[in-house]
């Protein structure tokens, strides 16, 4: 059987047109190059604030108080004064560590998975001591690099007025 | 004058392969990293650090980002709002989240404020949202390196 076109540039060079090739090549990889941005890993924390208020009455035996965080603000919006329990604190290392004794890290009953924290928080206070805060309660890194969890459940306390 | 017999000079190729195969990892690597989610991360919005702060391992179901600048106002997109004018923009989020056969109860407000933002401006805003009908809420923050 013979096929059509057969024999046809027997041994002759086939020449790929690299040069088109490489051009779009290259407006790729600057297209890539202009857009590129390097944007730091973001997380999140999960605030628990549900749409009714919870119902007056006696409370559950189980369920356990909030712990309240209380965060003063200064001129500016600076941290004047962070409480726990209308104990002052000096920093938030102190609040992280003040946690860890309240709930401890480990499970079991009355552990961080039941405790809940509530902040109340001045109007002006910079948000960034909110995350701080979140995060002295939430947790911390051990030595290892493991996180180690401690309050999860975080809500906020009714907001205050403006200029206080 | 006897003439210098010509020398044959071979024609000089460019090894272009090992050109394009660095190129094609370029490109590869460039592809990997773009990030296309940028109309959610306004560059205005400073994001205060946390060393707990990790990126979550599953997306949440209706997402819906609001960006507070230091300023009190509201990024909703490329949208500035004032935080009157956040609750509109939220019913109608809310219609088409259910015309697409969702639930608004699962959607998750995802809150990028300034850490210059004043605390206050932020729950006005959760209370916003919580009136409007939503109740889940996560406060972003960028990840810092303890």
């Amino acid at each position: 059987m013979k096929f059509r076109g057969s024999g046809k540039h027997v041994g002759g060079k086939i020449e790929l047109m690299m040069t088109p090739m490489i051009d779009v090549v290259f407006q790729l990889l600057t297209f890539f190059i202009m857009t590129f941005k390097i944007v730091a890993p973001e997380g999140d924390f999960f605030v628990k604030m549900p749409l009714s208020a919870p119902s007056a009455g006696v409370p559950s035996d189980l369920q356990l108080p909030p712990i309240k965080v209380r965060m003063t603000a200064g001129p500016g919006g600076e941290l004047a004064g962070l409480y726990l329990s209308e104990r002052r604190l000096a920093n938030f290392n102190e609040l992280r560590e003040q946690i860890r004794a309240l709930v401890g890290d480990s499970g079991g009953p009355g552990s961080a998975g039941d405790a809940e924290v509530e902040l109340d928080c001045d109007y002006d206070l910079r948000y960034e001591y909110v995350i701080r805060a979140i995060t002295a309660v939430s947790g911390y890194v051990s030595p290892d690099g493991q996180i180690v969890r401690l309050i999860e459940k975080i809500k906020f306390a009714p907001p205050r007025s403006e200029g206080i | 004058m006897p003439r210098r017999a010509a020398r044959h000079i071979p024609e000089a190729e460019a090894e272009m392969t090992p050109m394009i195969d660095m190129t094609f990892q370029l490109i590869a690597f460039f592809m990997i990293l773009i990030n296309f989610s940028e109309g959610d991360q306004n560059q205005l919005i400073r994001l205060p650090a946390s060393e707990l702060a990790k990126p979550p391992d599953t997306a949440p179901a209706w997402p819906i980002t609001l960006q507070m600048t230091s300023k009190g106002t509201v990024f909703y997109g490329v949208d500035e709002l004032t935080l009157e004018n956040v609750q509109p923009v939220l019913e109608i989020e809310k219609e088409l989240i259910r015309r697409r056969g969702g639930d608004f109860r699962n959607t998750t407000i995802i809150i990028r404020a300034d850490r210059f933002a004043k605390t206050g401006r932020v729950q006005e805003l959760i209370r916003i949202c919580q009136s409007t009908g939503f109740e889940k809420f996560t406060l972003r923050a960028k990840q810092e390196s303890p």
